[in-house]
């Protein structure tokens, strides 16, 4: 079983990283881009039967820093 | 008094802040491995040290903070043990929750490596107490992720109990409310960006870093 762990910046946090691939769109001719946000896609392979509470825990316990991240599970069958 | 620096993997000042509580202490740091799990009951004084643990995987500090030797940093922090966390050291005590907020990449994403200059906002803390408030003090900073962020009631709790310990003098990283080193509300942990321990000796150009480490000595003397 494997899962999808999205972890993305809070609306509201600065994200420079983001704003440096902006500017490197634009330098590349791609007008346009009104915003990028950069995060993390971070992949489990997962022993069957692990539950989504634990699936949920090691995102708050490690995988994200809810105090400026957001995290979405996606669960890959 | 009984010292400790915490080494993890990937740490580089754990050499120069022992250099600096000897020099204040008068006695070594015990150098701690971050894969033990105890750390001497009677220690009085640890210290988390700048550096890039684990290669800042995940997040700066992230993987540290998570490492077997800092649930007993916070065992001996809960006791009154004082902590002090430096750059990296800092990143790692709010990923560990034993400071509130985090710290971002810097707001202009580049490597900030230079002297700044800094107020002593709160000059009765353990570890700020040979400053006067208000004073202007220089330190080093090198870091990429120095960027404080916490909400605004956290920011408003933390400049009401007098726990901003230091503030930039002038925009470095866009640190919130240009903080650089805040307190526990216990007030025995200090976290802060800019490195005191490179300013310690008259070779380095500048002392201003030396009351930190001797208040943090008297404060332990004082407690004692």
């Amino acid at each position: 079983m494997k899962a999808r762990i999205f972890v993305t910046l809070k609306g509201g946090v600065l994200d420079p990283q983001g704003r440096a691939i902006q500017h490197a769109l634009s330098g590349l001719g791609f007008d346009g881009v009104n915003d990028v946000r950069a995060g993390k896609l971070i992949e489990l392979d997962l022993a069957d039967g692990t539950s989504d509470e634990d699936i949920d825990a090691m995102c708050r316990k490690l995988l994200a820093n809810t105090v400026i991240e957001n995290y979405r599970i996606e669960k890959v069958a | 008094m009984k010292s400790a620096v915490i080494v993890f993997p990937g740490s580089n000042c754990d050499r120069d802040l022992a250099v600096a509580f000897e020099a204040a202490t008068g006695s070594k740091p015990e150098m701690i491995w971050h894969r033990d799990t105890d750390l001497p009951d009677d220690i009085d004084l640890i210290g988390v040290p700048g550096g890039f643990s684990y290669g800042d995987y995940l997040r700066s500090g992230a993987m540290a903070a998570r490492s077997p030797v800092m649930q007993a940093v916070a065992k001996a922090a809960d006791r009154g043990a004082f902590v002090l966390g430096i750059c990296n050291g800092f990143q790692v005590l709010t990923e560990s929750g034993l400071l509130p907020g985090a710290l971002l990449r810097n707001a202009g994403g580049h490597f900030v490596c230079r002297d700044v200059a800094l107020t002593v906002e709160n000059a009765q803390s353990a570890f700020t107490s040979l400053y006067d408030a208000g004073e202007a003090i220089t330190y080093p900073v090198a870091h990429h992720d120095g960027n404080y962020f916490a909400d605004d009631a956290t920011l408003d709790r933390l400049e009401g109990e007098g726990r901003v310990a230091l503030r930039y003098a002038e925009s470095v990283n866009g640190s919130a409310r240009n903080i650089a080193g805040i307190l526990n509300d216990a007030g025995n942990v200090l976290g802060m960006m800019p490195h005191p321990e490179r300013v310690i000796e008259a070779a380095h150009g500048k002392t201003d870093g030396q009351r930190l480490f001797k208040g943090i000595v008297e404060g332990l003397l004082a407690k004692a």
